[in-house]
């Protein structure tokens, strides 16, 4: 390294990146002003929309309701987190909402008529969407017919198949109380801070450790200040969060008590820490975007581009079925109608609010979740105004309108600026 | 001295076409080979039947002195041969560390060990003295042209290659890039690589090339060392396949 170190190309090459707050926070302007604004319009949204219900309707800034929000945006939100693959490779899954309700028909089947345990039926129903989405990720990358097609034939097919599920109609009640618990139990208050301390311990360790160790071979790191400002933020809101979730909520405490994190919330969590785990670091994920960016390139460099692709539409569908099992869950029962009417486009908008392109070749799980956030204040808002589905309808629609508007206008101006 | 790549008597057909006849090529260790030749002379032929892209029909590829086979991009990619395409092939959304070792990434395990991948990548371009890139965790999107094509040549440098094929590098670039890219190309052929350009340009050409090739309507019309020819010598050259006492003698190789 010695000799390198003194070839004048190495101070330059180095010099502009010492990342420090006010240096992040500068190329985190420029990037937006670029066009490349990631999840901040999700993350603005929010704000406006929850003040706007807090002022409108004071029931929404209730604990109760707090915690609802995070129940009722589960399954779209998960749903979403998987589409985010799909949506990587410039794809899309139209039928994510009835593979989700197809697999939550099997979870129902299987605990009701066939009467196995809670573990078989959810990994059956798991399964289910593996193989859903390896013949969708076939039929795309394979045989070559456009992902809209074949998901829409899926979209169509797959409500057919929940129909047959359910015997042409039936309401599947529910009783397993495992399967129950994941939407509508929560957990011990102590649990909700003993999960909140490894969280961020974990997060800490892991920031500390990548810059010693980049510190350590001579890499640009980031400074301790900005790795403190991170854990803090984290800190703050999410102790914020345990907090109320942690607040009696019951209507009439003396009878039942209800506090707590609810379980969907560490679901949620443990999900989408592994998958940003393999889009970010390992070399699945790496292709994802190459693939997403420039198949032909991707290609060339010698990835096996169709098994990206089948491998997306696998973990898509996966996610639908974890979404569905957490939408049977919430509703006790499952019926023809379980993952259908607005599910899905909620899931789209949820993935591409949050920042998501449709574009392919940009978006993060995160993004999924912040968007899914966005949708359920949406849903959960409105619902508290008293308006009915034909508004939240509008609403919604107009919402991903705007997101795929800010998106494709956001390219349009990275374009301009030479950032894309 | 032994070519580092040799190609003997390469000839291709696509359906009644012949493309390439009887075609010979060298290219020395430590120096810039370039190779001329007018649009549809078989330039491009040339190099993918070298990168394994097209099968030749018939003729010898020797590598180092020994005769080898080149099926795929992976087994030139092996014998330590790496072609820079005119499109370079580069993703838009990664960084520039991301696309250097794009296919070939290094692992810890199953995570990318993204650490020893940057600093093998930054060791790489400041070998190259690159100094016109802010960082090298920059999105390619956000690179000129002549950064671009810098990235995709310290891409094939990475991988201890011998032998360097590139596709009109600076057909794209305007006049300080093209200085820029062709300072590049010069430096990696004093550090030991065996440099093929392909290019149109003939300032380009005798700036950087230590030897000419000359393909003309599919055959080889001249191979020669660039200080013996004169800028007229070439174009006569690449347009009619002869001048004076070189190049084909009524259109065949003499």
């Amino acid at each position: 390294m010695s000799k390198v170190k003194e070839l004048p190309g190495e101070a330059i090459v180095t010099a502009a990146q010492a990342p420090s707050v006010r240096n992040s926070l500068a190329a985190y302007v420029q990037r937006v002003r670029g066009g490349d604004m990631g999840s901040l319009p999700a993350v603005l949204g929010l704000g406006v929309l929850c003040t706007v219900f807090a002022v409108a309707r004071p029931s929404f800034v209730t604990a109760i309701n707090f915690a609802n929000l995070f129940t009722q945006g589960a399954a779209v939100t998960l749903i979403a987190m998987g589409l985010v693959f799909v949506l990587l490779l410039g794809e899309i899954d139209l039928s994510a909402g009835f593979a989700s309700g197809v697999c939550a028909a099997v979870l129902a089947v299987t605990l009701t008529s066939a009467g196995l345990p809670w573990y078989v039926c959810m990994l059956a129903a798991v399964l289910t969407g593996v193989l859903i989405g390896t013949t969708l990720g076939t039929l795309v990358a394979k045989v070559g017919i456009p992902s809209f097609v074949v998901t829409l034939a899926g979209f169509l097919a797959f409500q057919g198949l929940v129909l047959v599920l359910v015997d042409e109609g039936t309401n599947i009640s529910i009783r397993d109380d495992v399967v129950i618990a994941i939407a509508n139990r929560n957990l011990a208050p102590w649990l909700g801070w003993a999960l909140y301390a490894v969280c961020v311990a974990v997060f800490a360790a892991v920031q500390l450790r990548r810059a010693h160790n980049r510190a350590g071979r001579g890499l640009a790191a980031d400074p301790l200040s900005l790795i403190a400002f991170r854990v803090g933020a984290l800190a703050l809101v999410a102790g914020a969060a345990v907090f109320v979730l942690n607040l009696e909520r019951s209507r009439n405490p003396a009878l039942v008590s209800l506090t707590g994190v609810p379980i969907v919330v560490p679901v949620i969590l443990a999900l989408l820490v592994v998958w940003t785990v393999v889009l970010r670091r390992t070399a699945f994920g790496r292709h994802l975007y190459a693939v997403g960016g420039n198949a032909e390139a991707a290609r060339r460099a010698g990835i096996p581009v169709d098994r990206i692709k089948i491998m997306a539409f696998v973990i898509c569908s996966s996610m639908a079925a974890v979404g569905g099992i957490v939408a049977a869950s919430r509703a006790s029962s499952v019926d023809p109608n379980t993952g259908g009417s607005s599910v899905l486009l909620y899931a789209v908008g949820a993935a591409v609010i949050g920042g998501t392109s449709l574009f392919g070749g940009k978006g993060r799980v995160l993004d999924a979740v912040l968007g899914g956030a966005v949708v359920a204040v949406i849903e959960n808002g409105m619902g508290l105004m008293g308006y009915g589905a034909s508004v939240k309808y509008l609403v919604t629609g107009s919402v991903l309108l705007l997101a795929a508007g800010v998106d494709a206008l956001a390219r349009k101006r990275a374009a301009a600026t030479g950032l894309r | 001295m032994t070519p580092l790549l040799e190609l003997r008597g390469i000839d291709k057909s696509f359906g009644p076409v012949q493309v390439l006849h009887d075609v010979g090529l060298s290219a020395y260790a430590g120096e810039v080979t370039a190779l001329v030749g007018d649009n549809g002379a078989g330039k491009s032929t040339l190099v993918k039947c070298v990168g394994g892209i097209y099968p030749v029909d018939a003729g010898q590829l020797l590598f180092d002195g020994r005769e080898v086979h080149v099926h795929s991009p992976r087994d030139a990619g092996e014998l330590g041969i790496e072609i820079v395409y005119q499109d370079l092939a580069l993703c838009d959304n990664l960084d520039i560390v991301q696309n250097m070792f794009l296919g070939r990434e290094r692992k810890n395990g199953l995570l990318l060990d993204e650490d020893s991948m940057e600093e093998l990548a930054e060791r790489t371009l400041s070998e190259l003295s690159v100094r016109t890139v802010k960082s090298i965790r920059q999105q390619v999107s956000s690179l000129s042209g002549g950064q671009r094509q810098t990235v995709a040549i310290a891409k094939a440098v990475l991988w201890n290659s011998k032998v360097v094929i590139l596709d009109e590098p600076t057909a794209a670039l305007g006049v300080a890039q093209t200085a820029q890219v062709l300072e590049l190309v010069r430096r990696l052929a004093d550090t030991g690589l065996a440099v093929v350009l392909i290019s149109h340009n003939m300032n380009d050409v005798f700036a950087v090339s230590d030897r000419i090739a000359a393909l003309y309507l599919g055959r080889m019309a001249a191979q020669v060392r660039t200080a013996d020819v004169t800028h007229a010598q070439v174009v006569e050259l690449i347009t009619s396949g002869r001048s004076g006492d070189l190049g084909l003698k009524n259109g065949v190789t003499p």
